[in-house]
């Protein structure tokens, strides 16, 4: 049984509210929010070893919303977050992390982005050589260490 | 009740670094030797930068920390009393497949820290009798480098140099402006078709094992030749410990196979390649009523001297975009403040490992750490002034040996084979901070001198203790070290070390490029030696 089953349903719609203020959508940029279907069911089903933080970490918010944060106005909802990520930074941490990595590898938010929506390998990249001229007075210096045998 | 193998003439624990460039230069000794890894080969096919969950298995299977992976071949470490936390990697090719390939050597000064700068001790060999390892290690782990480094003698350059990019430029330019020196980095990453391997195609995951095979970790250098050779490689074996019999000699080795059976392995010459913190918790663990306090431990001194290279990180962002993710992190390296100077409040120094930028999930996690991505609606604008934009570098300090700084046996905590879990005790020690604080103003004069805003420390870096070093130091006074010159223990005359615990001082680089010196060095003492080994 995955570790993610041990968050409860209503514990992952406080978490898909979180992700929504944390990055929220932007028609600007042309991009969802980290509460699009998509994006937060991989992060759903992403949590992996920080699922039992995770837990821990939506259950405290919930009691700062004094119930659910879902049933908070959004008055309530942005002090409950605010009072969260000042008082328990390393869970907020958990947080932006589990959200972090699955928003940015989703295909439309890299293509906002600039970046090819595939893994690095097997095509790779390319990077510039550089100039090697610039280490000519590196070069005019001398040694530098001690010769010390 | 153990299984007993059949003998052989030599066992040696690890597959890592050491181990690999160990068991290849035996080799041709004929003698039946036998590696014991207690992780399994490595699956190219299954690196991260295969997926496109690529940043966030560096957080999971492929993470740094044993105790964050915690796969079935890892074995927790308690470092909670240490500000510096133990990175790892389990299996064939140990290290290696997730460094940097960051690859310097120490410099002459570092084996003679006694003599020039007063502190610590000197090494019983120089930096002269490596060199010949060091160039026969660097080619066959296939070392890129750009000949003519003016912090260095001499040395040969096996392949081109990886590419300076965008990020090495705009570096080397302000150290231009500043006059200080600068070199592309040596790194063990194939830039050309080497001896089977690829070509770097600039994955930009050195650091989770490379997918292509370009990046030299002995599980594609070493180990394919050793095994040509016939050295037996059994992987998924854990070793517990060292027995001991008559004569103070090691008789072999107890370990618990990939089945969980216990075997006990009969040879004649045990050899230790485990790193700093495996090799003293076995040692440790192999106490007997001969050896009370541990195996090959007379003087006191095995698990302290624990050196770990305290890290100061230092990065910026600039206006123009430059390599971000793509291209080997590493790039460049400046040995400007590496020597001692009396006008600094600290003894020894330094090196800068220059560093391109990150992906998009890690530009983001990190973002947030530092206060300079917001939640809500200022997020995607301020993520784009840093994604692609950053660059900057780590400071490696020498870290002197202090013996409160050690590794010992924990005494709850155990791996899966109920085998003692190692505890880290360490401290920053002052003339640490004094250097670390240097190096984060230099750094930061550098950044300004590139141009770069934003500007983020973090020192010292937490989740860095990659280089295990110094917990079986070697020497020529029995009282005052574990192994002698050529690495054999003073203890048991059949007992080696061969990994970064045998190290006197750390120096302030990366330590793999002399752990595998120090390796072949040894091996060719044994064999030099070998009608009166044990005398």
């Amino acid at each position: 049984m995955s570790e993610t089953k041990i968050i409860a349903d209503a514990e992952l719609d406080t978490l898909r509210c979180l992700a929504g203020h944390l990055i929220p959508a932007s028609p600007r940029h042309g991009v969802p929010g980290a509460d699009d279907p998509a994006i937060f069911a991989d992060i759903a089903g992403s949590m992996d070893r920080d699922a039992s933080a995770v837990r821990e970490a939506l259950v405290v918010i919930d009691g700062l919303a004094g119930g659910r944060l879902t049933q908070a106005d959004p008055v309530r909802q942005a002090q409950a977050i605010a009072r969260f990520r000042d008082a328990h930074p390393a869970l907020a941490a958990v947080i932006e992390s589990v959200v972090a990595r699955c928003y940015y590898r989703d295909a439309r938010v890299l293509a906002s982005l600039g970046v090819e929506p595939r893994p690095p390998f097997p095509e790779g990249y390319t990077v510039e050589q550089g100039d090697w001229s610039l280490l000519d007075p590196v070069r005019a210096r001398g040694p530098i260490y001690r010769d010390a045998g | 009740m153990a299984a007993r193998n059949d003998p052989v003439d030599v066992v040696i624990i690890g597959a890592g670094a050491s181990g690999a460039a160990v068991a290849w230069a035996l080799a041709e000794t004929r003698m039946r030797i036998v590696c014991l890894e207690q992780g399994g080969w490595p699956n190219p096919a299954r690196f991260p930068s295969a997926g496109m969950d690529w940043e966030a298995q560096t957080l999971g299977d492929y993470a740094i920390s044993p105790n964050r992976r915690a796969l079935p071949e890892d074995y927790p470490v308690n470092d909670d009393d240490s500000p510096i936390k133990i990175a790892n990697f389990n299996g064939v090719g140990g290290g290696t497949v997730f460094y940097a390939a960051h690859f310097p050597r120490l410099h002459p000064s570092d084996f003679r820290v006694r003599s020039l700068d007063g502190v610590a001790d000197d090494w019983p060999l120089d930096y002269r009798t490596l060199e010949p390892f060091y160039a026969l290690n660097d080619r066959m782990m296939g070392i890129a480098a750009l000949a003519g480094d003016p912090a260095y003698p001499d040395k040969e350059a096996v392949m081109p140099p990886i590419p300076l990019g965008r990020s090495g430029e705009r570096i080397g330019r302000a150290m231009n402006a500043l006059g200080w020196h600068w070199w592309p980095s040596d790194a063990a990453i194939a830039t050309r078709e080497y001896e089977g391997r690829a070509p770097c195609i600039n994955l930009g995951q050195c650091g989770s094992g490379c997918a292509q095979g370009a990046k030299a970790s002995t599980d594609v250098t070493y180990w394919p030749q050793a095994i040509r050779s016939r050295i037996e490689l059994r992987t998924r074996c854990r070793v517990s410990r060292i027995e001991t019999g008559d004569r103070d000699m090691a008789t072999g080795v107890h370990y618990v196979d990939e089945d969980g059976q216990e075997r006990f392995q009969p040879c004649e010459i045990v050899i230790m390649a485990c790193n700093g913190v495996g090799t003293p918790r076995i040692l440790l663990n192999s106490a007997s009523g001969r050896f009370p306090n541990g195996l090959a431990n007379s003087s006191g001194l095995v698990g302290k001297n624990l050196m770990l290279h305290p890290y100061a990180q230092i990065r910026g962002h600039f206006d123009d975009p430059l390599d971000g993710h793509r291209g080997p992190p590493i790039c460049a390296w400046s040995m400007e403040f590496y020597e001692t100077d009396p006008a600094r409040d600290f003894v020894r120094g330094y090196c800068f490992q220059f560093s391109r930028g990150m992906g998009p999930a890690r530009t983001a996690i990190n973002g947030m750490a530092d206060g300079l991505l917001p939640w809500g609606e200022g997020h995607h604008d301020a993520f784009r002034r840093l994604f692609e934009h950053s660059a900057g570098m780590a400071s490696i300090c020498e870290d002197l040996p202090e013996e409160s700084n050690r590794v010992t046996l924990d005494p709850d905590l155990t791996d899966q084979d109920g085998v003692p879990a190692p505890r880290i005790t360490y401290r920053l020690s002052d003339n640490t901070r004094k250097m670390l604080d240097h190096s984060i103003a230099r750094g930061t004069d550098i950044l300004k001198a590139a141009g770069a805003r934003d500007i983020t420390v973090k020192s010292p870096l937490p989740y860095a203790g990659w280089h295990l070093l110094g917990t079986a130091r070697m020497g020529t006074d029995p009282d005052r070290s574990v192994v002698n010159a050529w690495g054999r223990s003073h203890d048991v005359k059949n007992l080696f070390i061969v990994d970064g615990s045998i190290f006197v001082t750390s120096g302030g680089v990366n330590p793999t490029s002399t752990i595998q010196a120090l390796a072949l060095y040894i091996a060719g003492q044994i064999k030099n030696r070998i009608y009166d080994l044990f005398d």
